[in-house]
């Protein structure tokens, strides 16, 4: 129906019954199918404003949702996470004791803790000790990076499971002391 | 009749020796059947012709002893014989083109150089290089990475042009561009890099950052200073927290962070 339409019913049914080439079985199969499709054609200029059509309804491909997990950026990013909670820590008591002098002063905090379980003195202890100590070490690790040393991927990832050992270790020392 | 027979297969074995295929077949020994080792991989699919339609991960499942060794091997297959839609960048299957380079059970390398895992109760996963717009399938778009790479002028800059022939360099100063001429600019480290996806408007990205030390690194190359005062910005090279996702993906195993801390250290040596 779009064939004859378009006009080249006629000559695809002259071909396929031709005596000779009727024959031949890869000409019958490339020109027997018949175009559905009518081609519009369009200047070469148009087609910058498809492309930016097309491209308005890109979506981005996943990231970190899909990335293996490696010690490489989960130790940044806990890096980054456990600077972040130490100095919000670290700001939200200075601003608190510039507010409220009389509650948070060091007596008050003594007092407070020693009122509390064991249990939840230890957990209190890991929760701070752990990462002021990863912090801590993996800082180091920037500086050493930042001095030009641990460069190679090698380097990085022996320098970074020390830092992690070397967290465990002192999280513990701090948590008996 | 018997007669003309046997002359005529004395006169054959010269011409006709390979047409007997069934007397060829019994000394030959029988290969050996390969037993069916099935593998499921799911491949993260988006068509442009309908935009609407989020993207989504299609399963394949394809016998391993009919593919070859490499991830690539197995896409081809599946363009080949599942789903000829299935839309994917390759040229060389040697790694030396770089246009294979995807996410492959959730690291960025590239395909042909990647082995198949041959555990078949694990499926495989394959996405394109992470935080890309995607053109369709696992076709990001890289128009943005070819723009940044060009931004940092990749090619020799030198006023001072030698009388005759050509720069002559030692081979301690040739010795400094190893590991860093061989980039082919796969993506792979940039796409690796969570600087890069939270600021790739404004940051450059390992792959390009290793190609700009590689010009400053170069003995023959006369505007270092020029290149580095193009660094010397926020943005531009500083989002780079030594992350080392560059180092770890990188399917030639350079080292990106290495450079770029080189150029730290030479631009505060400034």
């Amino acid at each position: 129906m779009m064939s004859a339409r378009i006009g080249l019913g006629s000559a695809t049914r002259r071909v396929a019954f031709a005596p000779v080439i009727g024959r031949n079985q890869t000409v019958l199969r490339t020109l027997i199918p018949k175009r559905g499709v009518q081609i519009q054609s369009l200047p070469p200029s148009a087609s910058e404003e498809i492309l930016n059509a097309q491209r308005l309804k890109r979506p981005s491909s996943p990231h970190f949702t899909i990335y293996q997990p490696q010690l490489t950026w989960l130790g940044s990013i806990a890096n980054r996470v456990t600077g972040g909670a130490l100095s919000a820590l670290l700001y939200g008591f200075s601003l608190a004791y510039l507010v409220a002098p009389d509650t948070f002063d060091s007596a008050h905090i003594v007092e407070f803790v020693a009122g509390l379980p064991d249990y939840v003195k230890y957990t209190g202890k890991v929760i701070l000790a752990a990462p002021f100590t990863f912090h801590f070490w993996n800082g180091l690790r920037h500086l050493s990076w930042d001095m030009g040393k641990f460069l190679s991927l090698k380097g990085a990832y022996r320098a970074g499971y020390a830092a992690l050992g070397a967290t465990a270790i002192s999280t513990v020392a701090l948590v008996l002391m | 009749m018997q007669v003309l027979a046997k002359t005529a297969r004395a006169s054959a074995p010269r011409f006709c020796m390979r047409s007997f295929a069934s007397s060829a077949e019994r000394c030959q020994a029988t290969p050996i059947e390969k037993p069916v080792l099935n593998k499921e991989f799911k491949i993260y699919r988006w068509n442009p012709d309908e935009p609407a339609n989020k993207p989504t991960l299609q399963s394949f499942t394809i016998d391993l002893n009919q593919t070859g060794p490499m991830i690539l091997d197995a896409l081809i297959k599946i363009k080949n014989e599942i789903d000829p839609t299935l839309t994917f960048r390759r040229s060389c299957r040697e790694g030396i083109c770089g246009s294979c380079a995807m996410n492959i059970d959730g690291q960025n390398t590239l395909a042909c150089l990647c082995r198949i895992d041959r555990n078949p109760s694990k499926n495989s996963k394959i996405y394109p290089l992470p935080h890309m717009y995607i053109v369709k399938d696992l076709v990001p778009d890289l128009t943005l990475f070819y723009k940044q790479y060009k931004s940092i002028k990749p090619y020799l800059q030198n006023d001072n042009l030698p009388e005759q022939g050509e720069f002559l360099q030692s081979q301690e100063d040739r010795k400094k561009l190893d590991g860093m001429y061989e980039c082919i600019l796969c993506a792979c480290c940039t796409t690796s890099c969570p600087s890069y996806w939270w600021n790739q408007d404004e940051y450059l990205g390992p792959a390009t950052l290793m190609q700009a030390y590689r010009w400053i690194a170069d003995s023959r190359d006369s505007y270092g200073a020029q290149r580095k005062e193009q660094l010397q910005n926020e943005m531009s090279m500083y989002r780079c927290h030594t992350i080392f996702n560059c180092a770890r993906t990188c399917p030639k195993g350079l080292n990106p962070a290495e450079a770029i801390a080189k150029i730290k250290l030479e631009l505060a040596a400034d």
